[in-house]
């Protein structure tokens, strides 16, 4: 291995390795976003739109991330619809998780004690009170293991964003490799920072599943 | 006529099972009632029906004047005037106690949070449990918990307070505790409804004494009168129940 040609790559590492993360970060945001929706609409089982979001489950959970980037990136535009690389990778990661979200989420607000529902209703808040104020900080506590999860499978699954000709991690591995043939260098690189991405996330998460836990508030 | 909860004919049904029939009840402002009775008497399942926690198939429920009914849009804002404090404590595990009592004042009564907050530490001095304030429920005794919760209810400045069998779940050295806070609320002249197994509590504290059986009040009477000279051959048996001798 060459130290000089890993000198020499990594500033093109580093670019890519902040466009990996800026869209993986928003990625999750939006999935985030997204299956507290979805698992608001499952929870309190708001009909049709309850269908709707079963449908989008069962359709996201069962196609590869490349086949929808595809359908996003291509078949959009065929539809009229013109969206960036970028927003694409975002929406696409967002739409993803989000139907993993939404499971975990929703296992979270089951577990939730009905009768912790009835306090809250004694002390006369509404719906949407006990939903934002008690309902749903316990159920983000409970689901944070499996939230967490999902959070590294997503950034993981930034790696076929190539594939859309985003200039993320993956991309310029195969672009450098492609050009000067230095495969074991670039595969390297390519190792160092995606651990260099997910490792801070696996141990900030595992304090955070500490933190969070249900029984664990006030350690 | 102050009478603050009036309840009509009452009648609650559980999957065809009739739980409570025809109750008749007024509570007058600053009256301490106790309701004892054995368990499964459908105790619990009256108080709850108080602040529209259950649904009833008959009759109805009047707090000042205004019909308490599930499904109602005024539920809310009648549900205001009714505390209610529970067997389980039903904390919020992940807010401290402070946020704990002070949440609905807040986002409810929309009161501003600097006063709540200074409300909320009066009272909580008043129980020994100020040092508590950052604490979280898991973090304190379950007597604690529980004189947590009735602060919790007083702050939302109820005209009424429901206890469903508030000392059921502690451990016998932390009753004590929580019933002197609730007989210092008494000597205050709160109004309360009071479910309770304490006998020698519910005699000290009630004005008077409703004896629930089967879903129907059996016997209402003063506590002396009552412990004394129960009138019914149920309540006779149900008071023996919590004597013993050696045979």
């Amino acid at each position: 291995m060459d130290i000089n040609v890993l000198l020499e790559y990594l500033p093109l590492y580093g670019e890519a390795f902040l466009l990996t993360l800026r869209i993986g970060w928003l990625g999750i945001l939006l999935s985030f976003f997204i299956g507290v929706a979805c698992a608001f609409i499952l929870y309190f089982r708001i009909p049709i739109l309850r269908t709707i979001v079963k449908a989008y489950i069962e359709l996201f959970r069962n196609t590869p991330l490349l086949v929808q980037l595809f359908f996003l990136y291509f078949g959009l535009p065929k539809l009229g619809f013109h969206i960036s690389a970028l927003s694409c990778g975002v929406l696409g990661l967002g739409l993803l998780g989000g139907s993993y979200m939404t499971e975990a989420l929703r296992s979270g607000l089951e577990a939730v004690e009905p009768m912790q529902i009835q306090s809250a209703l004694a002390l006369s808040m509404n719906k949407r009170q006990i939903f934002a104020h008690i309902i749903l900080p316990q159920a983000i506590a409970s689901s944070m293991p499996p939230i967490l999860a999902n959070v590294i499978f997503l950034l993981k699954e930034t790696s076929v964003f190539s594939a859309i000709s985003l200039m993320d991690l993956m991309f310029t591995a195969k672009d450098l490799i492609g050009l000067y043939y230095k495969t074991t260098e670039c595969l390297f690189l390519l190792v160092v920072f995606y651990i260099l991405m997910l490792l801070p996330v696996s141990v900030l998460g595992s304090i955070l599943e500490k933190k969070v836990r249900y029984a664990g508030f006030g350690e | 006529m102050n009478e603050i909860l009036v309840t009509e004919h009452l009648h609650k049904e559980y999957e065809g099972m009739t739980v409570l029939e025809d109750i008749n009840l007024t509570v007058k402002k600053g009256e301490v009632v106790v309701i004892v009775g054995p368990s499964g008497c459908g105790k619990s399942t009256f108080l709850r029906c108080l602040n529209g926690l259950e649904t009833i198939q008959d009759g109805r429920v009047l707090l000042d004047n205004e019909v308490i009914n599930p499904g109602r849009k005024n539920l809310t804002k009648v549900r205001e005037k009714i505390g209610m404090v529970f067997q389980s404590y039903e904390l919020f595990p992940h807010k401290t106690i402070l946020q704990n009592v002070t949440l609905a004042p807040i986002k409810v009564q929309k009161r501003d949070k600097a006063e709540a907050q200074k409300e909320a530490l009066a009272l909580l001095a008043r129980i020994g449990l100020e040092g508590k304030k950052d604490s979280y429920p898991r973090q304190l005794s379950g007597g604690q918990k529980q004189r947590v919760a009735i602060v919790r209810a007083l702050m939302m400045h109820p005209e009424i307070l429901l206890f469903d069998e508030v000392t059921a779940a502690l451990d016998p050295e932390m009753v004590r505790e929580v019933l002197e806070v609730i007989l210092a609320l008494a000597k205050e002249g709160r109004t309360m409804v009071i479910v309770t197994h304490e006998m020698a509590f519910a005699r000290a504290v009630a004005d008077r004494i409703i004896f629930l059986d089967g879903g129907q009040i059996i016997e209402e009477a003063a506590p002396d009168a009552f412990f004394t000279h129960p009138q019914t051959g149920r309540a006779k048996k149900f008071l023996e129940s919590f004597s013993y001798e050696k045979k």
